[in-house]
């Protein structure tokens, strides 16, 4: 039986990783294709447009990658989790179909219009598909972050008898406190990885002296959107998402900042350190005194529960993990900032464009906006543990109870192998389709 | 209520199967008939214009059975685990033959992604009409051995195959001579499907010759439909009880038999979407019958230890599913509106339309 879950979760964990390397882009490149073509629309430079049109053609590589690699989710939930989808799928069934009935619908659809229909259309319709290709992808985003939502923090259900959960109020699912926070770090966060690319596929092109133009219009864009995206990934989102977690999941909390022992007069923020599970303590720490109990609560002696607070079975069950995941997302996401501060004050001073130093920089970023989404999702998931269904479904008992655990591992190996084909695909096409680069309207 | 959402699953699938069922076959046209390049790029582009949009009806229809029917989806998707996962595993496989095929002008290149979309799409059609089969003929739910349950009623878990081959064990596998018989019956049909739509699409020069090919399925597929409702009675000791209760439910086989005799004329057809609106006909009436026949049954057990899983025991509460009725009926209305647009977009043949992101 552990092996079952062992396995089981380490297949959700591989396919959902491998996943989310897809959606992120497309929502926040959505947003930024949406911004060249409205600036085309207002100030009528061909160069606009022509970066719509570029973006787009990635921004559609990865949506395909993204549908690929979202039936396999979708499936997951039933034939690995059967007992948690029995239980729970009159709840979250409601979000998850409405993700595949209105945004999937969306986005493919009107993607299809935007890449084939420009000329057909005239650019004010041309603008308006856009648009509903950026709604379709939020939307997605929205549906799936408002079905996590109930995972981590029920609301509006019933528990009837074989102890299934049934919808009360359909309105909760969508008034839940842990949803709206989530959503907007979520959204900021892909915003961030999104214009990082853009600025780094400018940089790119600056340094090989290839397409200059729109070198330059791509580090300019990619920074501010950088900048401002990367400010609100960390507040207000990032903060208020912290604050829900201190509220309804205290253990999580704990864990993922390293408090071991409850500190009376204020508890301290942990910058660096091990944890060490053995002697439950952290090594090698370096810590600032009370400046969590400020951030969490304005209070610089507000007492925190540490993790010696909390029974065995209600602490998530991979501690190091999840502390290791939230701080390499917060570690990140501040050297983000600082490094998008340097650029801007450089692209102020007009000195961004020839600064080789910034330009190499920006090119070798882009892989770590990635890790960051995806350590700040694994936060999310290995602190709702051991729990699906936040204080009222263990993992243990979700999954399925007829697939043994020889069958997870065989599909877990054939996953990872025609993955590792699908990523290796998937860096020949962007690379290809950048390396060709935007072309202009005028040929 | 579960007949409101039973009904919409169904249509949901079927046309699901309608829209990628052309994709799958055009697949196995140009696995088996796409001699010159010219025909074979024209050809998967028939494919590989709208598999992504035909896709999302799968993506709905899989959420529209967690959503309302939470028990059939647990039970099924657990229970058929193995023959699911290569099934994702071939659509991955397929999707990737139609997008990389233009990626590098080399022979070497484009015949691989081409074998993998053909064989891909060939396999799958195989798969989901064994998985119909299956419906029909029903699990071992409960995983009895010797009058003992191994587990919740509900639950079960299929090996591929059971060495005996045969449908009429009580537990049988996922593959054996009667699921195999539904299965190349949807190979057939969806062929006809996939021919008929290229012709309909391209101007390829094996045109003629595919409707010549589609005649000849078409006799094919009209011996192998007598020989299975002939050997139906092994797997369903009353099929016909369903008909006489309901007689309004003839309609359906009725649809399938005018698509079946429809299609014998397609050498004759002035219009070439005659011959796909009778094939379109052909998938409608042969879900629609299976269906009818086994109502309100989804998945029958093959034993009496375990109660059958009909549309009833595994529905979710009915307030979960009233409350989501408006919500699919403005769904509905949206997703029609998006594609009849795209339809338009992609009117008339598509021989010259540029492709690839």
């Amino acid at each position: 039986m552990e092996d079952m879950i062992f396995y089981d979760r380490l297949q959700f964990a591989f396919t959902i990783t491998f996943h989310y390397i897809f959606p992120q882009l497309t929502m926040g490149l959505s947003l930024i294709i949406l911004f060249f073509k409205g600036y085309y629309l207002k100030s009528n430079k061909e160069i606009y447009n022509d970066a719509a049109k570029f973006f787009m053609k990635i921004f559609a590589i990865n949506f395909t990658m993204g549908v690929i690699t979202g039936i396999p989710m979708e499936f997951q939930f039933g034939t690995n989790w059967a007992k948690f989808s029995e239980l729970t799928g009159g709840i979250i069934g409601q979000t998850l179909a409405m993700e595949g009935t209105f945004s999937f619908f969306l986005e493919s659809s009107f993607l299809a219009l935007f890449i084939f229909g420009e000329k057909i259309m005239g650019q004010k319709l041309h603008f308006l598909t856009g648009f509903f290709v950026f709604l379709g992808s939020w939307a997605s985003g929205y549906l799936i972050l408002a079905t996590n939502a109930w995972m981590q923090h029920p609301v509006g259900y019933e528990i009837i008898e074989n102890g299934k959960f049934v919808l009360t109020h359909f309105g909760k699912l969508f008034s839940n406190p842990w949803l709206l926070p989530a959503f907007l770090h979520n959204q900021m966060a892909s915003l961030v990885t999104s214009s990082f690319l853009v600025a780094s596929i400018g940089a790119f092109y600056l340094l090989i002296k290839k397409n200059e133009a729109y070198g330059k219009l791509f580090v300019k864009t990619g920074i501010i959107f950088g900048l401002v995206s990367a400010l609100l990934v960390a507040f207000p989102t990032g903060d208020l998402n912290a604050k829900n977690v201190a509220k309804y999941q205290p253990a999580a909390f704990a864990a993922m900042e390293g408090i071991f022992e409850t500190e009376h007069a204020g508890a301290e923020i942990v910058l660096i350190g091990q944890p060490n599970m053995v002697e439950k303590k952290l090594d090698n720490k370096i810590a600032v005194p009370n400046v969590l109990s400020f951030l969490t609560y304005q209070n610089w002696h507000q007492q925190i529960s540490g993790m010696d607070q909390f029974d065995k079975e209600e602490l998530p069950d991979n501690i190091p993990a999840l502390y290791y995941s939230y701080h390499i997302m917060v570690g990140l996401g501040t050297i983000f900032i600082g490094i998008m501060m340097v650029a801007a004050l450089l692209l102020y001073l007009k000195k961004v464009y020839t600064f080789r130093p910034i330009l190499w920089t920006l090119l070798l970023l882009v892989p770590f906006p990635f890790i960051a989404n995806i350590t700040g999702w694994y936060v999310a998931e290995l602190g709702r543990q051991p729990y699906l269904v936040y204080g009222l479904l263990k993992t243990v008992d979700g999954v399925s109870p007829t697939v043994s655990s020889g069958n997870t591992l065989f599909t877990l190996l054939g996953f990872v192998a025609l993955y590792l084909i699908l990523g290796l695909l998937f860096l020949i096409l962007v690379g290809k389709t950048i390396y060709q680069g935007p072309q202009s309207q005028k040929h | 209520m579960e007949i409101f959402w039973f009904i919409i699953i169904a249509v949901v699938v079927t046309v699901f199967f309608i829209l990628d069922g052309y994709d799958f076959g055009t697949g196995i046209i140009h696995l088996f008939f796409a001699k010159k390049e010219k025909d074979k790029e024209v050809i998967s582009k028939a494919a590989g214009l709208f598999w992504d949009s035909n896709e999302v009806w799968l993506v709905a229809a899989g959420g529209l059975v967690f959503m309302a029917f939470p028990t059939l989806y647990a039970s099924v998707f657990s229970g058929f685990y193995l023959p699911l996962i290569i099934v994702l595993w071939l659509m991955i496989f397929r999707a990737l033959g139609l997008e990389l095929r233009g990626q590098f002008h080399h022979p070497v290149w484009k015949s691989f992604w081409d074998t993998a979309f053909g064989v891909s799409s060939l396999l799958l059609v195989l798969f989901f009409g064994i998985a119909l089969g299956n419906m029909a003929r029903g699990v071992n739910l409960g995983g009895v051995e010797d009058g003992v349950s191994t587990y919740e009623a509900h639950y079960f878990f299929l090996p591929l195959w059971d060495a005996s081959f045969s449908p009429t064990t009580t537990h049988p596998g996922v593959i054996d001579w009667f699921t195999l018989v539904i299965g190349i019956i949807a190979v057939v049909t969806l062929t006809i499907h996939g021919a008929n739509w290229v012709v309909l699409k391209t101007q390829a020069s094996i045109n003629e010759q595919l409707k010549k090919v589609s005649f000849r399925l078409n006799i094919a597929l009209a011996l192998l439909t007598v020989f299975s409702v002939s050997i139906w009675h092994l797997i369903e000791p009353q099929p016909l009880h369903n008909y006489l209760k309901y007689p309004l439910f003839l309609i359906f086989p009725a649809i399938y038999f005018i698509g079946l005799i429809g299609q014998f004329f397609v050498l004759k057809f002035k219009k070439e979407a005659h011959a796909f609106t009778s094939s379109c006909l052909m998938i409608v009436g042969g879900i629609s019958s299976t269906l009818a026949t086994m109502f309100p049954t989804i998945l029958p057990s093959t034993h009496n230890e375990s109660p059958d899983l009909t549309i009833y025991n595994t529905a979710t509460s009915e307030y979960g599913m009233s409350v989501a009725v408006p919500w699919i009926i403005i769904g509905l209305i949206l997703i029609l509106i998006y594609f009849i647009i795209q339809k338009k977009l992609n009117a008339g043949k598509i021989d010259n339309r540029e492709y690839g992101h």
